[in-house]
């Protein structure tokens, strides 16, 4: 391949043409799908990916190392890899979504947002009581956890030094960590010490999701107090602003389009525990938008209570099952997008 | 509006490590006082004593007394904050604070400590400020545009404007041109020959050329060694710390010998 007359640029080296990836791929898939069906017979899709696949690694390594060279192949290896992890943890979540939204529409209509089990045996029905419930429950912890974790993470970024500093961010680490359904037990008990045995209802479950949600917002908030720049504290207080002012005034705006996304994602990682609310609030059929009397139905509570003890005809239940699943997703989503917007307003300010 | 300052056998301490060591100084009013050294030699230390600024650092403490026309800064019972609120503070890197608009970081002296300004008064402490940075031409127009949209020397004047809103006795200020281009340097050379006709100025400054035209003294740290105290090795007026110092050490730090 040395020609004499030509100079060539050292600076080259040989490219594999563009369709050599799809070409081998294919391939590759074919070669699998040939091996499965002889050697591993009879034929099934998921093998023959699985084979494709694993033979498209090396032999796309040893094409480009032919032609590409060392570095290019070892490059392509690592990008191939790379994005099959990518793919790879794609792929349940979109499995997820799919089924639980071509399971869930078959009732996704106006009698579920508008009516509960009230009386219900069989056919219609709805999930108005447990929406009802989850918006209330998740409510209250909400409202009770953002204002303890926030203040929590202020006191060990701005003001905790030595010993209680180190034991309440070590004990936030350790109940970032507690079973869901500790966190159902210890509120049952508390109510049971305060307000006697069998005290279950909607309250009794926000305490529980607080024990599990206070720990994520002051995680979340303390990282995000931290990177507030420090150069930022010491204009403030050589404006001769006061400490307390400082982090009123200064550190929290400039860290709250980060807080306001974290306390939103505490939200929805709570919105969906089941076993704390099975244990603290328990189940009912009808609507009770009362939080200090008589159980309250939440919305994972209702899909387990579906899918677990159906009536005749299974099938009524399990798709009320699903779109209550359904629900509660579109609920996530439209609180991540609430959270998104709200941080891009709060964003500090820039562009001229 | 501007107030001498009279440091005594001041020590500075970052822990138990000691920082700065046994410095004494006036500091006169109505004048730019330059301080001058090599790195590490503790200037900026030194500085941040100048309003309290040193302790908060966590474990940073001072042994001393700093005199503001004879009220010791750190006397018993010495509130920080009214140090603060007199003698006010530019930094090395542009600190605008980026939630707030053009004229809310000027005015932010006043607004974060919730003293309530008419919108007159406030119109024209803003302009003043903005015109005594030399600002206000180039942003009187997007006073309402965020502060961080500027460029780093604009931002520089916009921390100095803030700094002078507050109207201190004293202005201090921490290598306040080392982020900035030749000509944004200029334009914040040519504002401190303005602000020492009403304020007390004190410069630190890695540049001797910039030491050399703004300031009237000049004083010059050194240490020992790594480890070693940054000490006080000479303070006189600027033109005799630059042709005849009567130490060695500061003539070769400023021929350019070492440092």
């Amino acid at each position: 391949m040395t020609t004499l007359t030509t100079r060539t640029n050292p600076l080259t080296a040989g490219q594999l043409p563009r369709f050599t990836l799809v070409a081998t791929m294919a391939g590759c898939l074919i070669a699998g799908g040939v091996i499965d069906s002889i050697a591993l017979a009879p034929f099934d899709l998921g093998t023959t990916v699985f084979l494709g696949l694993v033979l498209f690694l090396p032999v796309m390594y040893i094409l480009s190392r032919g032609v590409e060279g060392r570095r290019a192949a070892a490059n392509r290896t690592a990008t191939h890899l790379i994005t099959g992890a990518f793919l790879l943890t794609l792929l349940p979540l979109v499995s997820l979504l799919w089924e639980t939204l071509s399971n869930g529409v078959e009732r996704f209509d106006v009698q579920f947002f508008t009516s509960s089990m009230r009386n219900v045996i069989g056919e219609g029905g709805g999930a108005v009581h447990a929406i009802y419930g989850t918006l209330i429950v998740t409510g209250i912890a909400t409202i009770v956890s953002v204002p303890i974790g926030l203040m929590c993470a202020i006191y060990l970024v701005e003001y905790g030094r030595g010993a209680l500093a180190r034991s309440i961010t070590f004990f936030v680490d350790v109940m970032t960590g507690i079973p869901s359904i500790v966190a159902g037990l210890f509120a049952y008990a508390l109510m049971a010490i305060l307000f006697g045995p069998g005290t279950i209802n909607g309250l009794a479950g926000s305490i529980a999701l607080s024990v599990l949600m206070i720990p994520i917002v002051v995680r979340a908030t303390e990282e995000l107090l931290k990177v507030v720049p420090n150069e930022l504290r010491e204009a403030s207080y050589a404006l001769g602003v006061p400490k307390w002012r400082t982090i009123i005034a200064v550190v929290l705006p400039t860290a709250l389009s980060g807080i306001v996304s974290g306390v939103i994602l505490a939200i929805a990682r709570i919105i969906g525990e089941t076993a704390p609310l099975m244990i603290a609030a328990g189940f009912t059929n009808s609507v009770n938008t009362n939080p200090t009397a008589n159980p309250m139905m939440t919305l994972p509570v209702f899909v387990y209570d579906q899918y677990a003890h159906p009536g005749i005809d299974r099938s009524f239940y399990n798709e009320r099952a699903w779109t209550g699943a359904l629900t509660l997703i579109l609920i996530v989503m439209a609180l991540n997008l609430l959270g998104r917007l709200i941080a891009k307003r709060f964003a500090p300010k820039t562009g001229r | 509006m501007s107030k001498r300052i009279e440091i005594n056998d001041l020590n500075c301490y970052y822990g138990k490590f000691k920082a700065v060591e046994d410095v004494s100084m006036t500091i006169q009013p109505r004048s730019v006082t330059a301080f001058i050294g090599p790195s590490g030699c503790g200037k900026s230390t030194f500085l941040r004593t100048l309003n309290r600024m040193h302790e908060v650092i966590p474990g940073a403490y001072v042994e001393g007394e700093v005199l503001l026309d004879g009220n010791n800064l750190y006397g018993a019972q010495v509130d920080p904050v009214s140090v603060r609120r007199q003698v006010g503070m530019v930094f090395q890197r542009p600190n605008p604070f980026p939630t707030m608009t053009i004229k809310d970081n000027v005015l932010a002296g006043y607004r974060l400590n919730n003293q309530r300004l008419k919108g007159s008064e406030a119109d024209s402490l803003l302009e003043r400020s903005l015109r005594g940075a030399n600002l206000w031409e180039e942003v009187k127009n997007r006073l309402d545009k965020p502060g961080s949209g500027l460029s780093g020397g604009q931002q520089q004047r916009l921390c100095i404007a803030r700094a002078i809103a507050m109207r201190p006795e004293v202005l201090l200020m921490d290598e306040p041109c080392s982020a900035l281009d030749p000509i944004s340097t200029l334009a914040v050379e040519d504002l401190i020959q303005e602000l020492k006709e009403t304020y007390t100025i004190v410069i630190v400054t890695h540049n001797m050329q910039q030491a050399a035209r703004v300031s009237d003294e000049t004083a010059f740290f050194n240490i020992a060694g790594t480890g070693a105290p940054g000490r006080l090795i000479e303070m006189g007026t600027t033109e005799k710390i630059f042709s005849t110092p009567d130490v060695q050490d500061t003539e070769d730090y400023i021929t350019g010998r070492f440092g």
